[in-house]
């Protein structure tokens, strides 16, 4: 087991906790669940925000999970660089509470969307990606109905001079085209970096993509692996 | 004290697609409804106490800030009433 213990946060709605620590797990990353009621654990040494419909995306998805108590515990331990990562709805919580820049709101197809999409590595310089290399193509499955990247044109030259995109949806030959924008986000982009490299927020699931077995099964591979070895 | 009511809309930004409106609008075209235009926005009345109109729009204010508008997309306005 290694030293590290990530916290996954469950709120009333989280549907992809327990996938999220299988998926550590697998990598023998020790992880546990932890309600958000109950705070955070003293020991925790990474935070993972799962995927799910917190409080049944009342007003927007996110908006209320990222406004609850727990995410000050979240905040501090980012700001001392303890490596967070939030994953679609987490993803969502994530912008929401202003850990990472942007927003997400309804897809451009205003659907529901779940599928595999190809993403590329646009800086490799971060916990959540030094398994693979600037510009390489990964593959990993989406499920969001608000997963629409948006933020002011101003904040997005920021966010571009200062490496902060992740991820950006592409081709599979990591062309990024308005075809391979699976929901309409700006730029394409599909994960995005807070203040600090340990914080990141990404629509796509990586630990939909984690296990031999799942990921040789449903075609989704194990690119998902590489983004959670952050918390090795 | 006064009893007040503020509404609170929220609308996108200009420029930030709407989808949900989109459809909408395809819908009510469908129906066989001629328009131009539809936007959607999300309205709040907030009944509350204030010592004026004033302080009960900074408060509405605020409330808009910290929770029902996200800055990155939308707009707001505050409109304050006595309550009836």
């Amino acid at each position: 087991m290694a030293a590290v213990t990530v916290s996954i946060v469950r709120f009333g709605g989280s549907n992809c906790d327990r996938d999220a620590a299988l998926a550590l797990g697998s990598l023998d990353i020790d992880a546990e669940i932890v309600w958000h009621e109950d705070g955070l654990p003293e020991a925790t040494d990474g935070i993972v925000i799962p995927g799910g419909f917190s409080y049944g995306d009342y007003l927007r998805a996110g908006a209320m999970a990222a406004r609850s108590p727990i995410m000050d515990e979240v905040r501090a331990l980012a700001e001392d660089g303890v490596p967070v990562l939030g994953v679609c709805n987490g993803a969502q919580i994530g912008s929401e509470s202003g850990l990472t820049p942007g927003a997400f709101t309804t897809n451009r197809s205003a659907r529901f969307q779940c599928e595999h999409v190809h993403l590329r590595v646009e800086n490799a310089d971060t916990p959540f990606t030094s398994a693979f290399t600037e510009g390489e193509v990964i593959s990993l499955p989406i499920a969001h109905g608000e997963g629409r990247f948006e933020i002011e044109p101003r904040k997005l030259d920021a966010i571009r001079s200062d490496d902060r995109v992740l991820f950006r949806y592409c081709e599979a030959d990591g062309t990024v085209t308005d075809v391979a924008n699976p929901n309409g986000s700006t730029d394409n982009v599909a994960g995005v970096l807070g203040e600090r490299e340990t914080v990141a927020v990404l629509m796509p699931h990586p630990e939909r993509a984690t296990l031999d077995d799942i990921g040789a099964s449903n075609g989704a591979g194990t690119d998902g692996a590489g983004v959670l070895r952050a918390f090795e | 004290m006064t009893a007040y009511t503020a509404t609170v809309t929220v609308r996108l930004k200009h420029g930030v697609l709407d989808p949900e409106a989109d459809q909408t609008r395809k819908a009510l075209e469908r129906l066989g409804f001629d328009l131009d235009g539809l936007r959607s926005a999300d309205r709040f009345d907030i009944d509350l106490d204030a010592d004026d109109a004033r302080s009960a729009r900074e408060r509405a204010d605020e409330m808009a800030e910290r929770l029902l508008a996200n800055p990155t997309i939308h707009d707001y306005d505050v409109d304050v009433v006595e309550a009836e």
